[in-house]
């Protein structure tokens, strides 16, 4: 592994060309370069402006329901304690979710999506492009279209279409025109090259809403920041509950916008342990996981240099997980910097351990996460009983789970 | 002098301007793409595109994509794609090559490394779409060290102010894309295309050639009139999946079929020499 300098800060980057570290920066076709520019220049401008700052934190309380909760989880408490004690331990960390599940649209994506439909029209586009892996990006991206007044075409895998129905409809509802990607294996690195086809060809009147941290300078930046008031509202509810800092933080990782979010603002507490979450999918031995950081290495996809799954000429493989959000052989570039450096540690979740946070988190809470959210809480299970009572630990329930009852009915071999 | 400006400085003195025909290397599979690297100079085509396939090439359409993707499957790599030039380069050593493609299997390859094989294999220039002048420190600097012509893209969106950026470390040839849009789109106006040439030229002495769109002998006599080469690209990949049964078997000669395509397509380029030369 490359020797990483250890910087003073965390919390600096990017460079000016979009650099964290080795990774990041802007390797997009000539075409879609000066708009990456003009990107870069109208968000410098918005977030300067208080104006531009003041309209989003209207939405953000009135529209999407911010801030969200900082929940006690009371009951999987319970159980993680009775797990350590069950092996001999009196452990069982203080488990917090962080409700994302509860905002607008019913996961982190609405954030981001606000944000920066608001460039958009600053930026005087009139239509939105937009990719989807689980659906969630889609109905946010659909949902603030429908809420400006702008057309809104949504590319998503044939596979995520097949397995994500309730949130294609959604889409369809909310007045956005969904475009199946058959290409490769159906799922969102397709979906993602698909948008940004379109945008090359496009590229006088079409915005470009990315979903996630990952993509060209400036959007792992820009999504961050969107996606920042997580960690930023979380930090400061913790401290008024518990009077102090976080333990460990959990989040999980795919394009990793709900993780990066959560982590910014925690980045500099060194105190805070952080753990981001793969989709480990039926184990790193063979090809059907999305681990990119624990089994993959760096490479250059979608705009960016990241940690990436690809094979020994550099072809990009599909990956997989159960959780379609999760399903993605890339990362963005952040991600993969804080991994380099130490600061953050990620590790892998398999499906089924995944699948069964899904039921326990629903039978002991009362709660249906997303299952990308599930593979967080998994690993939180895994840990928390090893920990002793008085650890505080944040996890970010990034969505809710409505829209996989399907897959996991299926998975459970259920008919619903 | 590197075997692109020979051949512009040759044509220039002939009076016409170049054909530069893409392939995708391994399509249908190696020894087949061998064949049609082989006949592409006696019909007619004086700078050949070797496209190395990647899985996900975001900056072509479904053509170029397809013709990656059976390459691939056949078990195409970038290392294959260059011992494919080493063994065209046994039999011409005049054509000029022009590798294109996408920059992660480079990446990963090895920059200094694949620069040394490269050169090896008779490889002239590079094209890589992914690598804008933002970039240049990855590749671009290191290739023109290593005496292999960084060529780089020009499009509708890249204006007066940004044209120096994008031309600074470009050698051999300037490629303008004649529009927005993936590889193999409608053609689009000509009299902007021979207006954006010459507001590229304002820029810079190199060559400009005109891709994407082009398909015909007519199409390539009127944009050569007013460009100093044309690119045609996905109309002989179409001409070889063309050959191609769904159960992969072969309906015709792949390299065949793209000959008679480049000997039309060179006739139209050899018929816009009159006014090529009178533009100058």
């Amino acid at each position: 592994m490359n020797t990483v300098i250890q910087p003073n800060s965390f919390k600096t980057g990017p460079d000016e060309e979009g650099m964290f570290g080795i990774f990041g920066g802007r390797f997009v076709a000539e075409t879609l370069m000066p708009l990456i520019l003009e990107l870069q220049q109208a968000y410098d401008d918005a977030k300067n402006d208080p104006a531009f700052k003041a309209e989003l934190q209207a939405l953000s309380t009135h529209y999407a329901g911010r801030p969200s909760k900082l929940y006690y989880a009371e009951g999987l408490t319970r159980h993680v304690r009775q797990l350590a004690r069950e092996q001999g331990l009196d452990g069982g960390a203080k488990i917090y979710f962080k409700r994302e599940d509860l905002n607008h649209t019913g996961s982190h994506k609405i954030n981001n999506c606000l944000g920066q439909i608001l460039l958009a029209r600053r930026m005087g586009k009139t239509r939105i492009i937009a990719e989807t892996g689980a659906g969630q990006h889609g109905v946010a991206s659909a949902t603030v279209s429908a809420r400006f007044g702008l057309p809104c075409v949504v590319y998503m895998g044939a596979t995520d279409v097949e397995r994500q129905k309730p949130n294609v409809f959604r889409m369809k509802l909310l007045g956005a025109e969904v475009k199946p990607v058959s290409s490769g294996h159906g799922t969102l690195k397709d979906a993602m090259n698909e948008a940004l086809r379109d945008w090359v060809s496009n590229v006088e009147d079409t915005y470009y809403l990315i979903g996630t941290a990952a993509g060209p300078h400036p959007y792992p930046e820009m999504v961050r920041d969107f996606q920042a008031v997580i960690g930023t509202e979380a930090r400061e509810q913790i401290l008024e509950r518990e009077g102090r800092l976080p333990d460990t933080i959990v989040a999980a990782v795919g394009g990793g916008s709900n993780a990066i979010g959560l982590f910014h603002p925690f980045l500099d507490d060194r105190q805070v342990e952080i753990i981001g979450i793969e989709a480990g999918g039926r184990g790193l031995d063979g090809e059907e996981h999305c681990a990119s950081m624990s089994a993959g290495r760096p490479g250059v996809l979608h705009g960016n240099r990241t940690y990436l799954l690809q094979n020994k000429d550099g072809q990009i493989l599909d990956g997989h997980s159960v959780s379609a959000g999760l399903d993605y052989p890339g990362v963005g570039p952040e991600h993969s910097w804080l991994r380099d450096t130490g600061r953050v540690s990620y590790v892998p979740v398999l499906d089924n351990e995944a699948l069964d946070a899904f039921t326990l988190t629903t039978r002991t809470e009362g709660i249906i996460p997303a299952l990308e959210s599930a593979h967080a809480i998994a690993h939180a299970v895994k840990i928390a009983p090893k920990m002793a009572q008085d650890k505080i630990m944040i996890v970010n329930l990034s969505g809710r789970g409505d829209k996989d009852v399907h897959t996991v009915g299926q998975l459970l071999g259920m008919d619903i | 002098m590197t075997r692109i400006d020979a051949k512009f400085a040759a044509l220039k003195a002939e009076g016409r301007p170049a054909l530069v025909t893409y392939f995708m290397g391994g399509d249908p599979d190696f020894d087949t793409s061998l064949k049609i690297m082989k006949a592409l100079p006696e019909a007619g085509s004086d700078i050949i595109e070797l496209g190395v396939p990647f899985s996900d090439p975001m900056a072509d359409g479904p053509a170029i994509q397809a013709a990656g993707l059976r390459a691939l499957k056949k078990g195409m790599s970038l290392t294959k794609t260059l011992d494919l030039a080493a063994r065209f380069r046994q039999g011409d050593d005049t054509t000029p090559i022009v590798l294109m493609g996408y920059y992660n299997p480079i990446y990963i390859y090895g920059v200094e490394r694949f620069l040394k094989d490269a050169v090896a294999s008779g490889i002239d220039g590079l094209i890589i779409v992914d690598l804008p002048p933002e970039m240049d420190t990855e590749l671009c600097i290191p290739a023109i060290r290593a005496g292999i012509n960084f060529i780089r893209l020009a499009t509708p969106t890249t204006d007066d102010k940004r044209l120096p950026k994008v031309l600074q470390n470009t050698s051999g040839f300037v490629y303008y894309v004649s529009m927005n849009g993936i590889t193999g789109s409608a053609l689009p106006d000509t009299s902007r295309v021979a207006a954006a040439v010459q507001r590229i030229k304002k820029h810079t002495r190199l060559p400009v050639v005109v891709g994407f769109g082009v398909k015909t002998a007519e199409q390539a006599k009127i944009i050569g009139s007013a460009a100093d080469g044309v690119v045609v690209g996905t109309a002989i990949v179409n001409a070889v999946a063309n050959t191609i049964n769904p159960d992969d078997s072969l309906v015709a000669d792949p390299a065949e079929a793209v000959a008679t395509m480049v000997k039309g397509l060179s006739s139209g380029v050899r018929a816009s020499s009159a006014s090529f030369a009178a533009a100058e």
